[in-house]
This record gives structure tokens, C-alpha cells and sequence, in this order.
């Protein structure tokens, strides 16, 4: 399996591939159609994350030593956003996750989001998700 | 953007525009005129509407948020900064009276403007929500244990928690005018809700969520039948329509500057006269005292009893500006400018596959809240953002409202008198953009 500086340089080279915002939205749109949905019975109040002008949905489980992420968002945008975070960490160990930085986010366009106040709320998804990773890390110690 | 002027099918007494006699004679004869709103030259004086956004033209729709600003507004702010800068009030020092006349000056522009008695009766306030905090902090002396404050169901969250945080505090129980399918507030509910132990009605003028005017007169005059005291929100009216605070006889009205052309930072509570003496001071400091000593203080008259400390003095000298500017356009050509908006925002947001208005009644100020078939509100909002055209979306503070239609929240396209009909053009084209995008 690719390491999530390999899958983050990759979400990068794709998306250099465009010249305009529109066909990076376009693109972001479609990454969140395959994004690994999660279970509806896991759609809780307790898994939305708080933040978001739209609704998101996290789950983590641990499977041997990696972390499965499942997500999705009652907006598309949104869930184009998680879809590319969970692309990059899911799969990965903890130790990883925690390790991992976010300023690919930036180089794939999408500066804009990153914004602490903006009504999004990726920098919530990227909290939340790290979260879940300092969670299970105890565990795989 | 080409065409800048538009004709307003208005009735207007042309004395107002030209002093000619013949032309006065033919006003006379209750001649319907089509006058002209000078749109180009006043879009020249708003510096803000020049910029571009994502590269785009910015086209500014979020004026229920806040209005943009004049220069006549920006020029007054630096002038205070430049010129006349002191504290007021109290200096017998040239510059400290210099100030004090300009800040005087501009509550008296601000009791003009909308026909209030007494200058006293126009308290400085920080803002809208400082205004009704101010009412509704020392409310306990119109409302006791077990009595009733009303409120509406289109509320934004700053006309239900200071009620909601009165009636824990002395024990009376909040009642809730609901809301008809169509946005308008259910009237024989509200008459139905009144009795002898309402002590306090709390509604706005104009909802921000939906842009429905409320029947504000009918609903005063109800409560006062019932002895019951009265608050209207006016954030969403006072920068849209012509205001006369005799006429409605509110004992209390709150207004934002921001929401006017004036800078944020400044707000109105006007009171009546009886009203205002009434309730108790909510801060303590400098300014609001008569005697002080460490037995007993004794507290200024109004309007300087609500004013503790330094007041945004800038900004209510630029208030003063911002009142001028919109006496110069005249707010019934205001009201009817953007109502033309409305209209034709309207039927063109209908046109729309799938576009479904809330609150869309007659009675409304130019404020149109909508969604699109299922889409999210806010992945529309990002497209369109990204196109420059600046839309509010989400709940727009006013969380029981969109659980009453059962929606995460709205696209909401507000207007003010700068905007156009072009403007909109673009905005139904971004709107068909990324409904074609995200579908």
C-alpha cells in the first residue's frame, strides 16, 4: 500500500492536470461519488461533525492495525472534500494519520477551504479524523 | 453592465424633483410618472462595487447581512479621525464641543429620520442585538413570575435567547406565534395567544430568513389592548422602507447603522419617552451617572442612562452620513426601487427547474430564500461564490425557522437600492451554472 505522501503527491498530480476551478470542483463532485459510504445506521448525531454548514458523517474502525474511514455528507461539495482526505489516510496506520500533513490541500486549490472559518469545515474533518487516529493509537500500543 | 437607468412606474409629486410651476400644476392632476433612479451615479459611490471577487465582478446580493457603504459614509469616518477626534461630553476644550455637536447632530438625524418625538428617545447602541439586550435585560420590570412573552416563529436568534434568558430569569413562560406554510406569521393564533398575562410582545419588522414583512401595526396595537409591552425588531427595516416610530407606536424599535450604510459597530434602541425611563440602566460607568458616591449613585437622564462609557462616536457621526445619503434618494424611492428588484428576482428564480421560494407573499421586503430541487444550499453557494456572486447560505441565524419548513437552510438573494436587474441576470446564469455542475 502507498504511503500518504504517495497518495497525497498523486491527489496533486491529478488535479494539476486542470487549468480552471470548475474543472477541479468538477472532479472534487466525482472523488465524492467514491467515497466509501457510511453504514446508515452509523449516521448519529454523535458522528456528525460540528462546524459544517452541511452535514458530515465520520466513522472510523480498526482493522488489524489500519484505520477505515467511511464518511458522506448531505452536500456534494463537501463530500468531495472528506472524499480526498479519506482517500489519502484511509488504510493508514495511526501513527501515520497523526504524522500526516495537510498542506497538499492547499497545492490541489482548494486554500480557500482551509480556512478556519469557513462554513465547510475541513479544518473540523481534518481535527476529527486525527482525533479517531490518536484514539486507536493507543490501542495498537 | 450596460443600461444603467431604470424607470420606476411611480407616483411621484414633482415638486420634488422640479420647482417649475406648469410641472407642479400637472402633478396636480395625480399624473403617474416614471422617474428615474439614477443607478449609475450611485453605484459611483460605492467604492466596494468596483472590486472583483475570484476574478469575477462582484455582484453583491448579502445585503440583509450588511449593507456596503457610500463614500459620503467612508469620508465622514476618516473626517471624525482627521479633523475632530475627542471624547464628548465632557471636554470644554474647542475640539471635545466639535465632536459633541457632530454626535449630538447625528441623533438628532437619526430622530428625524424616523419621525421619533424626542432626540433623547434615540439611544447609541453597539448594534441590533446589543439593542434588544438592553430591553431585555432590565425587562424584569414589565415582566413578573408566571406572566407571558411572545415571540415570533421567524425570529433570528437574536430576538429568542435574551427572551428566552428573561423568562428563566424571572420565571415567565415563553409563547410562540407560529408561522403559516406561505412564511406569513398565523395571525388568529397570535390574537388567540394573547390574555391578561402577556406582559411582553417581541416580533420583527421584517424576517431575515425569509424577507416577510409582519403585520407589525396590528400585532402592537393587539398587545397594548392586552397592556402588554412591545418590542419590534427593525434589523431588516430600517435601511428599506420609510419608518415613522409615532405612527407605529412600538414602545420599543431596534435598529443595526450597519444594515443602513452606516458602519457596524453602531445601533439604535428608540424607546417611548416612558418606556425608556422605565427600565433600569443595564451597564454602569462613566457617562450614565447624575451624583456618585459610595452610598448611592444617581443615574443620568435619557438618553445618557443607556449610554455608559465612550460611545462609538465615528460611528454615529457616520450614521449621521450614512441618513443623509439615503434622505438624498428618499426611501419611498428606495422601497420602490427594490421592490422592482424583488419582482423581477422572483419570477426569475422561478424560471428555475426545480427553484422553490419560502415566503413568497406580497407583503415582503427584497429578499428572496430559496433552494433548488434537493441540491445543498451551500454547494450552490460555492459555485456561485466562485462566479462573484455573493449569496448567503445556511440557516441565516434563524434555526426554527428552516426546522419549520424541515430544510438544512436557504440560498438567500437580498437587494439594495445599488444592485440591478443585469446583476440578477448574472446571478440566475451562476445559479444555472452550478445547479447544471452539482446535478
Amino acid at each position: 500500500m502507498a504511503s500518504i505522501q504517495e497518495i497525497q503527491e498523486e491527489i496533486v498530480e491529478e488535479f494539476s492536470m486542470f487549468d480552471d476551478w470548475m474543472q477541479r470542483y468538477e472532479y472534487m463532485i466525482d472523488l465524492g461519488k467514491s467515497l466509501p459510504l457510511i453504514d446508515e445506521s452509523l449516521k448519529t448525531e454523535d458522528r456528525i461533525i460540528k462546524g459544517c454548514q452541511s452535514k458530515v458523517w465520520v466513522n472510523a474502525e480498526l482493522e488489524s492495525d489500519k484505520i477505515a474511514f467511511t464518511a458522506d455528507s448531505d452536500a456534494i461539495i463537501t463530500k468531495g472534500i472528506i472524499a480526498i482526505l479519506i482517500r489519502a489516510w484511509s488504510g493508514q496506520k495511526p501513527a501515520d494519520i497523526i504524522a500526516a500533513k495537510t498542506d497538499f490541500i492547499d497545492e490541489i486549490g482548494l486554500k480557500e477551504h482551509l480556512s478556519p472559518t469557513r462554513a465547510n469545515g475541513l479544518v473540523s474533518m481534518i481535527k476529527q479524523l486525527k482525533m479517531y487516529a490518536i484514539a486507536y493509537q493507543t490501542q495498537v500500543n | 453592465m450596460t443600461g444603467y437607468f431604470y424607470l420606476l412606474e411611480y407616483k411621484v409629486t414633482l415638486e420634488r424633483l422640479f420647482s417649475s410651476t406648469d410641472l407642479t400644476m400637472s402633478s396636480r392632476l395625480g399624473l403617474t410618472f416614471a422617474i428615474m433612479l439614477d443607478i449609475k451615479k450611485i453605484r459611483a459611490d460605492f467604492p466596494i462595487l468596483n472590486r472583483k471577487v475570484n476574478g469575477q465582478p462582484l455582484i453583491y446580493f448579502d445585503n440583509a447581512a450588511t449593507s456596503q457603504k457610500p463614500t459620503q459614509v467612508i469620508d465622514k469616518i476618516v473626517a471624525y479621525y482627521t479633523l475632530y477626534n475627542a471624547n464628548i461630553h465632557r471636554g470644554v476644550h474647542a475640539l471635545s464641543q466639535e465632536a459633541t455637536d457632530h454626535f449630538e447632530g447625528a441623533r438628532e438625524k437619526v430622530r428625524a429620520f424616523f419621525n421619533i418625538p424626542l432626540a433623547k428617545q434615540v439611544i447609541f447602541t453597539s448594534g441590533n442585538t446589543h439593542s434588544i439586550n438592553a430591553v431585555a435585560s432590565g425587562a424584569h420590570v414589565f415582566v413578573k413570575k408566571e406572566d407571558e412573552v411572545i415571540v415570533s416563529a421567524v425570529e433570528h436568534h437574536s430576538n429568542i435567547v435574551p427572551w428566552q434568558m428573561l423568562c428563566e430569569r424571572v420565571g415567565a413562560v415563553l409563547k410562540v406565534i407560529p408561522v403559516l406554510d406561505d412564511g406569513r406569521l398565523d395571525m388568529h393564533a397570535y390574537h388567540n395567544l394573547l390574555n391578561s398575562k402577556t406582559a411582553f410582545v417581541v416580533v420583527n419588522h421584517i424576517s431575515n430568513a425569509l424577507g416577510v414583512t409582519n403585520p407589525v401595526k396590528e400585532i402592537i396595537d393587539a398587545a397594548h389592548q392586552y397592556d402588554a409591552m412591545t418590542l419590534i425588531d427593525g434589523a431588516q427595516s430600517c435601511g428599506h422602507m420609510k419608518l415613522d416610530m409615532q405612527a407605529l407606536d412600538a414602545d420599543f424599535y431596534t435598529m443595526s447603522g450597519h444594515k443602513m450604510c452606516g458602519p457596524t459597530g453602531i445601533g439604535i434602541l428608540y424607546g417611548k419617552e416612558e418606556a425608556l425611563n422605565s427600565l433600569p440602566p443595564y451597564q454602569g460607568g462613566g457617562e450614565m451617572i447624575d451624583q456618585v458616591s459610595f452610598e448611592k449613585t444617581t443615574y443620568a437622564g435619557l438618553p445618557h442612562k443607556f449610554e455608559a462609557g465612550t460611545p462609538n462616536i465615528a460611528g454615529g457621526i457616520a450614521l449621521g452620513a450614512a441618513i443623509d445619503y439615503l434622505n438624498e434618494i428618499g426611501m419611498e424611492n428606495i422601497a420602490a426601487y427594490e421592490h422592482g428588484l424583488l419582482v423581477y428576482g422572483t419570477a426569475q428564480i422561478k424560471n428555475i427547474p426545480g427553484a422553490k421560494i419560502y415566503g413568497d407573499v406580497t407583503d415582503k421586503a427584497a429578499v428572496i430564500s430559496f433552494n433548488v430541487a434537493s441540491l445543498h444550499p451551500y454547494d450552490i453557494g460555492t459555485i456561485v461564490d466562485k462566479l462573484g456572486v455573493a449569496v448567503r447560505t445556511g440557516h441565516h441565524c434563524a434555526q426554527p425557522v428552516m426546522e419549520r419548513f424541515k430544510i438544512p437552510g436557504t440560498i438567500r438573494a437580498s437587494f439594495a437600492f445599488y444592485n440591478t436587474k443585469e446583476e440578477i441576470d448574472v446571478m440566475v446564469q451562476a445559479l444555472q451554472r452550478a445547479v447544471t455542475m452539482l446535478s
